[in-house]
């Protein structure tokens, strides 16, 4: 993928604007921001963000390449989808945020501790697997992410909540045992594949052949 | 009008004064007291049987001064219009009922109020006289319109199409002014009502300035003659008859007689020479916006080129608010308001004319006034226009580049940007002649420094444009920062001078729609002017009024009070020295009346004797009633209204106040205070508008004049040996309505604790 990130760059060069324009999912949104900063205003979590939304629309537009796209912010959201409710120029901002991380996977630029991206990763490898998510396997895989220690002591300290889960049937120990799937796991994984073309060719398209 | 005053008095039941008041008392103060021969009562004296019991006495010869006893004089004057005969109008309903509790214990000195109110109303009419008119009117059709931009240019053909002949005026050699290097204008629309938001619809797009279509409609016009290269030597009159001395290019003077004036003489472009910190004037490639306009005029859609090296440009930085919205020295204080919608349709054309181009917008504030206003800068932002909060500091030429250096303020760092083209947007300056008090200031300045410094800020003061034979100056009075208008939000185009109209950027900064719209407004306004001036009856804010100062000459002392402190310099001096009034150039206000000194003049239906009179007729009880007497005088304009609307909406007011409406603060005088003082009055208060900076004054120097005026009153009050709390000047808003009723029970509470007045007999 670092050779992906070398051709944008390459093929980008002056603008950073028309290159998330051009492949970053509504990224032909980020020239409509008025940098009113509603958006930062109205995010729960704004605050811990480094770069609030405003902040990365305008970094965007002074070619703040790297700074954005290797930025733990765009994997701050939690798609609350307050931002996009109340921005005056009608921006999805979740979605552009949810498609700057996505862009910043596909160049690997992903900073490697997020815990976000690893948890994101984990919840498509859940998925991809029955194409449901399997509760116990990815709630283990969390406990564990940091090392057995940690995931004991974090396993002890939700033992209460997961005990209710496994009560009202809402997590079943039987699913550490394979677990079941939808009902066309290979038309699910069909769909997935067709998915993956379509998003090959569109950076094709913008960026080099796929794969160079 | 019969020389016989026959006197009657209306008085009305209705709206609860009936339950609320003994009419029979009422009926028997205007009688005996008021010595009215006929006074009538009527339970709904405003309804068709009511106001044709008026119109028969008066058709019948029985009536020629009326007073009309019933809701406020502002209340239902549709009704009690009688044009024909004088009237006095007590107000029972606002004034009294309203603005009492109910109640027993109340009562007496409720009806003792309604009793005085008819007293004040009596008196007043016996000393009003219908207004006459002068025989000084005369209806000329033909305006005047000076300024051959679209400003101008719009006025005279929307003052053809209304059928009215039009001079236009032009000190140029072609028509077009400051506009006529448009090579596109900001869209004159909105987008459609139905267009969504998003990130690629249909929003408005610059658009063909429309210079020549005009330029086409006005000399095609038989209404419009157009005199290029001309100006004006000479201005005097008044509206109705203004005379103009225009000086031609063939060295002829021609004088021509006018209704009306309209001044759209549009703006200068801000020097940019001020701004060396962006390299102005060092390298070609930093361009004012003006100058710019011309380059893409000259480029006329193909490829936008540096004036350096003639490289097409690839990079343009703009610079918002260069020279603007600061104050450093040189710079313009304020926001001229055209030039972010302005940088955002020239940051277009390089989008549409240079491909691959980046433009950037460094703003601080992006402010897109207008009729287009935000949907064009989405418009800007859909053509990838790029806007950066940022505030540019500097801009070092290098090696062919230009390096813009700001501070980004979203990402709160110094940076720059480097670039082929910077376009500072610059801003407008008013193109007016000399502020008229600044040419006063030299003539009178007391000492010889005073008149040097005066003399040196004339100095640099601008040409004259209208050249007006005024006892107050040759032009238009500014406002601020040398735009001329008199109040840009409450009275637009009405200026400090009667008859003549400002529109478009010598008013208030504005963009070509805006000033295009503004040419509309002030040429309806200058053709009511001159038709008001035809039938004698007054412009803003007393339209219609028919009434104007009348002076005694033989008691007239010549001491230029009245000319020199007149708001709209109406009034001129004769050789003798005598003032001039010029009837139509008059607002009404008074406030020469309350300047002079010998009380010589007066209106038919306003004088010191019509106020004097009424104050004088109020019964003022004993020291030891404790029933105190407070008079008010209020502004017609703002504080009577506000106590009107205050009673309307139950605000209660002390019983021992009196209220007396004004034509405006400024017409106060001030034998009325010492009148009221000698009657045994116990305190007195002036409500006026807010004066000075920010004033709301609706005859703009009125509410100042009388502050001036009554600064002085504390000391004939410790002279008399009273406390100065009795007599207070107060700034009321029409807004006020729990503050205006709030001073006058305040004044009474000041009373209880000062005591009685000891100058009751």
């Amino acid at each position: 993928m670092g050779e992906l990130n070398t051709a944008m760059i390459e093929r980008y060069r002056n603008s950073f604007l028309k290159e998330v324009e051009a492949n970053v999912e509504e990224g032909e949104w980020v020239k409509m921001c008025m940098q009113c900063g509603v958006c930062s205003g109205s995010c729960p979590l704004g605050k811990f963000w480094e770069h609030p939304p405003q902040e990365i629309f305008m970094m965007i537009r002074a070619g703040k390449r790297e700074a954005v796209l290797q930025s733990e912010s765009v994997w701050m959201c939690t798609s609350c989808y307050n931002c996009i409710v109340r921005c005056p120029r009608e921006l999805p901002i979740t979605h552009i945020m949810h498609g700057l991380a996505h862009y910043a996977k596909r160049l690997g630029l992903v900073p490697k501790t997020n815990p976000t991206a690893k948890f994101a990763q984990m919840f498509w490898d859940n998925l991809m697997v029955k194409g449901r998510i399997n509760e116990l396997k990815l709630g283990l895989a969390l406990y564990f992410m940091n090392g057995f220690g940690d995931g004991i002591k974090v396993a002890l300290k939700n033992q209460k909540l997961g005990m209710a889960m496994m009560k009202t049937g809402r997590m079943n120990p039987k699913e550490a045992f394979g677990g079941h799937a939808v009902k066309d796991l290979a038309g699910f994984h069909k769909v997935l594949k067709k998915a993956q073309e379509l998003e090959d060719a569109r950076i094709a398209q913008n960026g080099p052949p796929a794969g160079a | 009008m019969a020389a016989e005053k026959k006197l009657a008095g209306y008085i009305c039941t209705g709206c609860g004064i009936g339950e609320r008041l003994d009419a029979k008392q009422l009926q028997a103060v205007a009688t005996r007291e008021g010595k009215l021969p006929s006074v009538k009562q009527h339970p709904m004296l405003c309804g068709a049987e009511g106001v044709k019991l008026i119109q028969d006495d008066i058709d019948a010869g029985n009536a020629t001064h009326i007073m009309i006893a019933a809701c406020s004089r502002r209340s239902k004057v549709e009704a009690f219009s009688f044009p024909t005969v004088a009237m006095s109008r007590a107000n029972l309903r606002e004034g009294v009922i309203w603005a009492r509790p109910e109640g027993d214990e109340h009562q007496e000195t409720t009806q003792e109020m309604a009793d005085d109110y008819i007293r004040m109303a009596a008196a007043e009419i016996k000393f009003m006289t219908v207004p006459e008119s002068s025989g000084e009117q005369e209806l000329n059709k033909t305006l005047l319109v000076v300024g051959g931009g679209m400003t101008g240019m719009t006025a005279a053909v929307e003052a053809a199409k209304a059928g009215y002949p039009v001079h236009l005026v032009c000190d140029e050699p072609v028509l077009g002014g400051v506009w006529k290097d448009l090579y596109k204008r900001v869209p004159f629309r909105a987008a459609a009502f139905d267009v969504p938001g998003g990130n690629d619809v249909d929003l408005p797009q610059p658009e063909d300035p429309g210079l020549d279509d005009l330029i086409e409609q006005v000399m095609a016009n038989g209404r419009i003659t157009v005199h290029l290269n001309a100006k004006i030597t000479k201005t005097s009159g008044a509206p109705g008859r203004f005379s103009a001395d225009l000086s031609m290019e063939s060295g002829r003077t021609l004088t021509e007689n006018f209704g009306a004036i309209v001044q759209a003489t549009d703006y200068k472009p801000y020097d940019a020479n001020q701004l060396p910190e962006f390299a102005y004037g060092t390298t070609p490639d930093v361009l004012t916006n003006f100058e710019f306009e011309r380059l893409a005029k000259q480029a006329n859609g193909a490829v936008i080129k540096r004036p350096s090296d003639g490289r097409a440009v690839k990079s343009v930085a703009f610079i918002q608010c260069a020279g603007q919205r600061s104050s450093n020295a040189g710079h313009l204080p304020y926001c001229s308001g055209f030039c972010c919608t302005e940088s955002i349709k020239q940051a277009m054309y390089f989008k549409a004319q240079n491909p691959g181009c980046d433009a950037t917008i460094l703003f601080d504030d992006l402010r897109t006034p207008g009729a287009a206003g935000e949907d064009f800068y989405r418009s800007g932002q859909q053509a990838m226009v790029t806007f950066t909060k940022g505030q540019a500091s500097a801009v070092v030429a290098a090696g062919g580049d230009l390096r813009v250096k700001f501070k980004d303020l979203i990402l709160n760092e110094d940076t720059e940007m480097v670039c082929d083209l910077v376009v500072l947007a610059t801003g407008q300056v008013p193109n007016t002649g000399p502020d008229p008090y600044a040419q006063l200031a030299v003539d009178e300045a007391p000492t010889e420094e005073e008149k040097a410094a005066a003399r040196a800020a004339l100095a640099v003061a601008p040409p004259s444009i209208l050249n007006l034979d005024y006892r107050q100056g040759t032009d238009l009075p500014h406002l601020k920062h040398g735009f001329v208008d008199s109040h840009f939000i409450c009275f637009p185009y009405e200026t400090r001078r009667t008859g003549i109209y400002a529109a478009g950027p010598v008013r208030r900064p504005m963009d070509l729609k805006q000033a295009m719209d503004d040419a509309v407004g002030a040429t309806m306004k200058a053709i009511q002017s001159l038709e008001n001036a035809a039938r004698g009856s007054a412009a803003h804010p007393r339209v219609g009024d028919l009434s104007y100062p009348r002076f005694r000459k033989e008691g007239c002392t010549q001491c230029k009070r009245c000319t020199v402190e007149c708001p709209f310099g109406a009034i001129n001096e004769d050789e003798q020295r005598y003032p001039q009034f010029n009837e139509s150039r008059c607002r009404r206000c008074g406030t020469c009346m309350g300047a002079c000194p010998v009380r010589v003049i007066s209106f038919d239906n306003y004088s010191v004797d019509t106020v004097g009179q009424q104050l004088k007729a109020v019964d003022v009880p004993d020291e030891f009633s404790e029933k105190p007497r407070i008079l008010c005088l209020a502004c017609e304009n703002d504080a009577y209204p506000a106590l009107d609307m205050a009673a309307q909406s139950g605000e209660h007011i002390t019983p021992f106040a009196r209220v007396i409406p004004v034509r405006c603060l400024g017409s106060v005088s001030l034998s009325w205070v010492t009148d009221a003082l000698n009657s045994g009055y116990d305190g007195i208060v002036l409500m006026g508008c807010r004066r000075d900076d920010d004033y709301q004054c609706h005859f703009v120097r009125g509410s100042a004049m009388a502050a001036e005026r009554l600064s002085k009153v504390g000391d004939t009050l410790t002279q008399l040996n009273l406390e100065t709390e009795r007599v207070a000047v107060h700034e009321v808003a029409i807004t006020d309505l729990k503050r205006a009723p709030a001073i006058l029970n305040e004044m009474a509470e000041t009373i209880t604790r000062i005591g009685m007045s000891p100058f009751k007999f």
